[in-house]
């Protein structure tokens, strides 16, 4: 993996009040991404807003699709043109992305999708925050993948988090989302960008062999093949079917066992190194609330009232979302007796979380439709529902 | 004995194959690889820098194009090869990049995308290969099944209006329109040449035989019958007015290059607009075509 420091060019170095939606078109550039295709919708279009004002100055390009379908799909061809790229949305532009999420996914190539979610399903509070795309992003487009989510709670976080989701997809040559919410997307909070040479950026795993030699899809030491792009001569192919290392397809089991297992074990085996948590007070807790996004801010009020009263409270909260940390979940189940799990949806984290708690704690889910946040108080009574 | 051991047997193009991919999928008579073939005539008498070109393709019997031409080339979704090219052409301007798909893949799934590029002349050349029906699947009808033809999921025949391909892009704005049939591979070749010099947005429509669908179930003959009624039923009208393009079923096919216009490119129109409000702020983009004012 090589690092560099950020191109000075995108990097809008100093102290910033910004919505969570600016700050991720501002982490975006300071990531190197020099593409942006979108269509406007509520409440992600700042983001395209922001972009669009910023890239003339920058040198890049910013492009308003016809629709979402033309949005992911002029990504990947953008990323195979040798550029990064980013488009953002919210749930039914990200519904409409499913199809050629699964593309990018089988071309292992790497994007970054920010999506502001609201409530669903359909139309559902265009205005309104919502948790509810979690699984989607896991699971949207068929057939069996992986990829790698984040979920930022602040706009300093937005900006963070959007280096960090290029430099992911980079390195692991996958779509990798940035599944925020209204509340985080339109939240005005300080953000401070540091300098270009305090920022690192994962540059592309270019190739750099005999040209007669590159395999499109050979597997590296690493697990991760090479990149190149279109225009330097390798006359190469890729597609969409099922493929061997030269990038041909193959419709057999046999191949198909080779490209999955190889599309899923990449991000499953390393894991470790993709997933961050922050915890806290979580070795002496009796009960951990585990949350992510906007609603670890508001389980925090929640936490700090139970604690008041003495309760031994930890709190967890998912920086990454998928990969999912089903080690850290499973050892903890056998030290704490319950995981209370607010989200702003009608249950999905909370499978995860009872599949790796597998019996061993106690799981309260407290869900919240969609709509606003949590009043901390169901919060609060959840926590004291599992010490009861 | 491997096909590119057999000397005697060499194709003309073979190089811009890739033989490790032949035999291909297409079925005996198809009209699909004769196009094919001009289009690597093409490249060939254009001279262009062949490092410089990729293809695009969608899904469908024409979408496998991208996976036999031995160039940078993409095997895309159904309907998503046009903004998958535009991303691939913007992200590098130097590239020349041909979209070659099928009548179902670029004007029904994916005919908002094409209307779209039209309209930007986006610097793409779409070749599209009408079979009048989706092949791929099975022989059903397609936004381009001409009225009475009888398609896998139209049995007692179509009765929709289809698409007149010519003038649907130069309504949207296309800035080179042509048509041609499988039987004028000269002018099809010429057609690719004439787009592949030329900025902006070129549109050619390929009509091309289906032989084991289309022309099967409707009793049309094999694909030299097919070319047959190409050949007694097409005329050259260049310049023709697009409105008067429709296609019934087997009637006369009207052919030819329809349009032919200059008009910046979408990148030039970027450049030029944003030099122009924005002055030394602006960061020029891609390769320039132009003078800076
Ligand atoms: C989203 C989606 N819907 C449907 C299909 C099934 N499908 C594959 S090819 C095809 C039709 C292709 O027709 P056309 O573009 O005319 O190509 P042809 O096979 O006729 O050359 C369809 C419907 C698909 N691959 N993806
Ligand atoms: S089904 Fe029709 S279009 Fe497809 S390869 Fe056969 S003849 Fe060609
Ligand atoms: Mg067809």
């Amino acid at each position: 993996m090589k690092k560099v420091k950020a191109d000075p060019k995108g990097v809008l170095t100093g102290v910033h009040y910004l919505d969570g939606d600016f700050a991720i078109a501002e982490g975006a550039l300071a990531a190197g991404c020099r593409f942006f295709g979108g269509y406007p919708i509520t409440p992600s279009t700042e983001t395209a807003e922001r972009f669009s004002a910023r890239i003339p100055k920058v040198g890049g390009v910013f492009i308003q699709m016809e629709d979402e379908l033309g949005s992911i799909a002029a990504l990947i061809g953008a990323v195979w043109g040798g550029v990064k790229a980013m488009t953002v949305t919210s749930g039914p532009g990200f519904s409409l992305m499913q199809e050629n999420i699964g593309l990018a996914c089988m071309m292992e190539t790497p994007l970054v999708i920010a999506n502001v979610q609201r409530g669903g399903p359909s139309t559902g509070l265009p205005t309104l925050a919502g948790q509810q795309d979690i699984m989607q992003a896991r699971w949207g487009s068929h057939g069996d993948y992986e990829v790698i989510a984040l979920a930022p709670d602040s706009p300093q976080e937005c900006f963070d988090l959007t280096i960090e989701a290029f430099n992911l997809a980079e390195i692991y040559r996958v779509p990798t989302f940035i599944m925020t919410d209204e509340c985080v997307g339109h939240m005005h909070e300080k953000v401070v960008i540091p300098p270009a040479e305090e920022i690192e950026v994962v540059e592309r795993k270019w190739y750099a062999g005999p040209k007669e030699e590159y395999l499109p899809y050979k597997l590296d030491k690493d697990g991760i093949p090479f990149m190149i792009k279109a225009g330097d001569g390798y006359r190469f192919h890729t597609t969409g079917l099922t493929h061997d290392e030269r990038g041909y397809p193959v419709i057999n089991a046999e191949c198909q066992d080779w490209c999955v297992r190889h599309l899923c074990d990449k991000i499953r085996k390393n894991a470790d190194k993709i997933i961050r948590l922050e915890e806290d007070e979580i070795d002496t807790a009796e009960v951990v609330v585990l949350s992510y996004g906007i609603t670890s801010r508001v389980a925090t009020r929640a936490v700090q009232k139970a604690r008041q009263e003495g309760i031994k409270v930890g709190t967890l909260r998912l920086i990454t979302v998928w990969p999912f940390p089903e080690k850290r979940i499973r050892e903890l189940a056998s030290l704490v007796g319950s995981f209370v799990v607010p989200e702003i949806n009608y249950g999905q984290i909370v499978y995860e979380v009872e599949r790796c708690a597998a019996g061993q704690a106690k799981v309260i889910h407290v869900p919240h439709c969609g709509g606003w946040v949590h009043n901390p108080d169901d919060i609060y009574n959840a926590i004291k529902e599992a010490v009861k | 004995m491997k096909a590119e051991d057999r000397l005697e047997e060499r194709n003309p193009i073979e190089d811009l194959l890739r033989m490790d991919r032949i035999p291909h999928i297409w079925c005996p008579g198809c009209g699909i690889g004769t196009v094919v073939t001009s289009f690597a005539e093409a490249l060939k008498k254009t001279q262009i820098d062949l490092d410089k070109v990729a293809v695009v393709s969608g899904i469908g019997c024409t979408g496998r194009v991208a996976g036999y031409i031995k160039l940078d080339s993409f095997h895309t979704t159904h309907g998503r090869a046009v903004p998958f090219a535009t991303g691939l052409k913007l992200a590098n301007p130097e590239l020349k990049v041909i979209v070659f798909s099928g009548d179902g893949d670029l004007a029904g799934i994916g005919g908002n995308h094409l209307i779209h590029a039209a309209r930007r002349n986006m610097d793409l050349v779409v070749i599209c290969v009408n079979n009048f029906n989706y092949a791929m699947t099975g022989g059903q009808v397609a936004a381009t099944t001409p009225i009475e033809a009888n398609a896998s999921t139209a049995p007692y025949g179509n009765f929709e209006y289809p698409f007149n391909l010519p003038f649907l892009m130069d309504a949207a704005g296309a800035t080179y329109v042509a048509r041609w049939t499988a039987l004028h591979l000269r002018r099809v070749t010429m057609s690719i040449m004439d787009a592949l010099q030329r900025p902006g947005f070129s549109f050619i429509e390929v009509i091309t035989p289906c032989v084991t669908l289309y022309a099967r179930r409707n009793r049309l003959g094999d694909g030299l019958n097919l070319l047959r009624y190409y050949y007694d039923n097409s005329e050259i009208q260049h310049g023709a007015d697009t409105r008067n393009l429709d296609i019934s079923y087997q009637g006369k096919l009207i052919v030819g290059k329809f349009v032919e216009k200059e008009k910046p490119t979408f990148l030039d129109a970027m450049n030029q607009h944003l030099s122009r409000v924005l002055g030394d702020d602006y960061q020029l983009y891609g390769r320039i075509n132009y003078d800076r004012d």
